[in-house]
């Protein structure tokens, strides 16, 4: 057992005493400040402990597990598989759907089972308005880190409306435990396609309204171009995924790159970073990249809800979930990146092993990297630009 | 680069540094000796034919009979293939080298496994706990982990 | 005040405290009708209703703030510099009720006849700035310190186009005293100053844009000085958390807040009077009178003010450094050009 330090070796590197143009040595010392646990940007209990001088940030030390729920340790203590699903909705609250698709996926991996189509269409269906609304949540709350609350409210306006969707399905607007391994709790209520329709009508013209609100605003730009800037090594290095790796310029989603479910059979693009107003990588990039993609995702689910299938949802599976011994790894692509779920089944009903590769950490573990240098101001806006959600990271 | 063929340049380089493989597993895997996974990891990521250049996860692992593992998950951007490597120590002995100077993403994954697991990662540059607080004792992952009855002064079962 | 010097000793000191006392009440009643104003403004931008349930409207709700202000606790923390703190959100407070002297309401009401007015605004709404530095080094708070210092750069900085924009208005009208000011534009909309002001008209075609572009420079510089978005980087709710108030509580926080509010209406009073004709009709002759002057003087700052509130639920925040560039190397280039060409204009 090795002893637990409390403070990185990064301290090392520090400027030293700066001389005058009279030539006096004027002693500077850096500022130690912790933001957070309790901070208004830190987007729940996310603790930066960071070293300043003056505004300009010379190092960034994030802790976690102030939201520690012993996630994986729950999963390998329930009674069988499906138990499993309500805790994945606690990861991501935001995208709780997402994480539950990551989930099913392994273990559906594991026994090896098809789904009807319908289930496909509908989990599509369902993924989509959970990224549209787990992006809204972003960029509103983005907003508020640049200082603009208006745009928050907007966001949060038109999320009420997806998450009608969500209740009308299920019953539940922000932990849904929707869908089960082989297939969904229940299909879809008879007018959910035509209300899905109209929502999708609807929310077109306010993506425009909220670029011209916040993402074309001079200000805005200003404050965003060309900071925080993710070069695409680094986001490689970091294995950064989702709007943080497409916001870099690398072309690359999940849904298309490693598909599951019916992505493969709807047309659609990924949205990249292309560096419009300043560097590809930057906190503006990674904005519009989630304004895009919630588009893209209104023609995914206007595509899917054409081709929707009739059919069962639930396929034939046992009652009693029994893989047989193995492990899998199956990921997705959630709205803040590849959600990946190791599980290990020793061929009893419990698994094994559940973890949780978390988007939200793993994207986090790259700020110190990119806020050097840069204000606290920018700190809070590379923050959100990252948008972590800290049941994720903390797990 | 199918997986049989990692698994030969593998051997080809390292010889008995690869102790075992399992190629007709769905995710095939190989295991490697924990005191070498940093070379390992470096040639994996550079030698032009492998080019994995992402680490998708890093999971801590007890096998509930002495030994501890850690599971590498990797990936190619450019050739688009995958393969899982697999370091196993045991509990009296849990080191195993680090790759955060390869993968940096590997920097929180191998502190959280060392905080859930006690695995002992040898040469990380910053090995603190990460998600429990920092005097918490015991590795809560492992399967014999006994849940404390107090907590600074507070009861922790409830 | 001359009507007064036969009255002795007591009675001047009575009436003087009576006559100071009105601005405090307006203040007051004004922050009650802003701070409604501010929560349906920004409601209404934000597609929603705010307050619904207290009396009609909820026009009731700011008194029933004010109210539970009163009854919350006063919390001063351990490590804070007891004095100082208790004293900060009075000298903030005075600083800015104090430049209401200079402040022509009416053409009969006007606190103090000052020669130099305006430079008495300026120099007295100064003292907020120390106010405001002594909160944040007396909460022994980092990020108080932080919208402290944030704020004395800020409002120091802003100061140079406020005074240049006033300077603009000085000469043009040729007087620091406001009430001679505003009589100068007593004509009516045509003879205010941001339309030149009473001059020939071939003068007063030439000068209007400029005019214009320094109205709309001191009406930017004023946000910077009352520290509203864009410019609230003091108190930078996402970043600072509140800046250097982070600290405080009930009535203490209530008096910034309150400052606050009155230095919105401070500044839009100093541009009202510089350049929308202060308490003149803008029809002229009719429609005036010392009290439709008051009705006229305090509808056009309430503009100014919604204005304020306006943009600050509209727009994000900018950053330190380009706070500085605002002002240093756009606003006051500007201003430069926008004085000489004046003052060529004047000349010729």
């Amino acid at each position: 057992m090795i002893e637990t330090k409390s403070l990185p070796t990064q301290y090392a590197s520090q400027p030293g005493p700066v001389q005058t143009s009279s030539g006096k040595t004027l002693r500077t010392d850096e500022m130690i400040i912790n933001m957070g646990p309790q901070h208004p940007s830190t987007h729940g209990v996310l603790r930066l402990e960071i070293v300043v001088e003056g505004e300009i940030i010379i190092d960034v030390i994030p802790h976690i597990g102030y939201l520690h729920r012993c996630f994986e340790k729950h999963a390998e203590h329930m009674t069988n598989y499906q138990q499993v699903i309500p805790y994945c909705d606690r990861l991501d609250y935001c995208a709780a759907i997402n994480d539950e698709h990551s989930y099913v996926l392994a273990v559906e991996r594991m026994l090896k089972i098809e789904l009807p189509e319908r289930v496909e269409y509908i989990r599509v269906v369902m993924a989509e308005l959970q990224r549209i609304a787990s992006h809204l949540i972003a960029v509103g709350t983005f907003g508020i880190d640049a200082g603009a609350f208006t745009p928050f409210l907007y966001a949060f306006h038109d999320r009420e409306l997806i998450l009608d969707l969500f209740e009308m399905t299920c019953g539940a607007r922000l932990l849904y435990n929707y869908f089960w391994i082989g297939g969904l709790s229940h299909d879809i209520p008879p007018q959910f396609v035509d209300k899905a329709k109209q929502f999708c009508t609807y929310f077109r013209p306010r993506i425009k309204e909220f670029n011209d609100l916040l993402t074309y605003n001079e200000i805005f730009v200003k404050r965003t171009a060309n900071v925080g800037v993710l070069p695409k090594d680094v986001a490689l290095n970091y294995a950064c995924s989702g709007p943080m790796l497409r916001g870099s310029g690398i072309n690359w989603d999940l849904r298309r790159d490693d598909p599951y479910s019916v992505y493969h059979k709807l047309q659609w693009e990924p949205q990249i970073g292309k560096g419009e107003m300043g560097t590809v990588g930057d906190v503006w990039d990674r904005h519009i990249v989630r304004m895009r993609e919630m588009e893209v995702s209104l023609s995914i689910i206007e595509q899917a809800l054409a081709a929707l299938p009739e059919g069962n949802v639930q396929a034939a599976i046992p009652k009693r979930i029994r893989p047989d011994a193995g492990e899998v790894y199956a990921r997705t692509e959630t709205p803040r990146g590849e959600l990946g779920f190791y599980v290990i089944s020793d061929g009893s009903g419990t698994p094994f092993r559940v973890k949780a590769r978390a988007p939200a950490f793993v994207n986090l573990s790259v700020l110190p990297a990119i806020s050097r240098g840069c204000m606290i101001a920018d700190l809070v806006l590379i923050a959100g630009s990252v948008d972590i959600v800290l049941g994720q990271v903390d797990r | 680069m199918t997986a049989e063929e990692i698994l030969n340049s593998l051997k080809a380089k390292f010889g008995d540094a690869i102790v075992e493989a399992k190629l007709d597993a769905p995710q095939p895997w190989i295991v490697v000796n924990p005191s070498r996974t940093k070379e390992i990891a470096f040639f994996l990521r550079d030698d032009p034919a492998t080019r994995f250049d992402y680490m998708m996860c890093l999971s801590g692992v007890d096998y509930n009979n002495g030994k501890l593992g850690i599971v590498y998950h990797l990936f190619s951007m450019v050739h688009r293939h995958k393969i899982v490597l697999k370091a196993f120590c045991t509990k009296e002995q849990p080191h195993i080298q680090s790759v955060t100077s390869v993968w940096a993403t590997a920097n929180w994954h191998e502190r959280e496994a060392f905080d859930m697991y006690g695995i002992v990662i040898d040469e990380h540059p910053d090995l603190r706990r990460i998600l429990l607080p920092y005097d918490w004792e015991g590795h809560p992952l492992r399967k014999d982990y006994q849940v404390p009855e107090f907590y600074n002064g507070m009861k922790v079962p409830y | 005040m001359d009507a007064f010097q036969n009255l002795g000793f007591w009675r001047t000191l009575l009436v003087t405290v009576v006559l100071s006392a009105l601005p405090l009440v307006f203040i007051l009643l004004y922050a009650l009708v802003t701070i409604y104003l501010e929560m349906k403004v920004a409601a209404h931008v934000q597609d929603r209703l705010a307050y619904m349930r207290t009396g009609w409207h909820g026009v009731l709700q700011p008194i029933a703030d004010f109210i539970k202000l009163l009854q919350k606790e006063d919390i001063i923390s351990v490590a804070a510099d007891r004095k100082l703190f208790i004293l900060a959100p009075y000298i903030v407070f005075m600083g800015t009720y104090g430049a209401y002297a200079a402040i022509p309401f009416s053409s009969i009401f006007i606190g103090a006849q000052i020669d130099l007015g305006a430079f008495f605004i300026v120099a007295i709404s100064s003292l907020v700035v120390v106010g405001i530095l002594m909160a944040g080094w007396a909460s022994n708070n980092k990020w108080s310190i932080f919208g402290a210092v944030r704020s004395v750069a800020q409002m120091v900085s802003y100061e140079i186009p406020t005074v240049l924009a006033i300077l603009v208005g000085v000469m043009i009208t040729g007087s620091l005293n406001l009430q001679e000011v505003t009589k100068f534009q007593a004509g009516g909309i045509q003879d205010w100053v941001i339309f030149g002001g009473p001059l020939p008209l071939l003068q007063k075609l030439l000068i209007t844009p400029f005019t214009v572009i320094t109205f709309l420079i001191l009406f930017v510089a004023s946000l910077a000085e009352v520290n509203r978005t864009p410019f609230d980087l003091p108190e930078a709710e996402s970043e600072l958390v509140q800046g250097f108030f982070t600290e405080y509580s009930g009535m203490r926080w209530a008096l910034f807040y309150v400052a606050e509010y009155a230095n919105m209406f401070l500044v839009s009073a100093v541009a009202v009077a510089y350049f929308l004709g202060g308490w003149g009709s803008p029809f002229g002759e009719t429609l005036s009178g010392p009290v439709l002057g008051f009705f006229w003087f305090v509808l056009k700052g309430m503009v100014l003010v919604f204005l304020q509130i306006w943009l600050r639920w509209t727009l994000p925040r900018l950053r330190v450094d380009q706070l500085m560039y605002t002002a240093w190397k756009v606003l006051v280039p500007f201003l430069f050009v926008c004085i000489v060409a004046i003052g060529l204009i004047l000349v010729l």
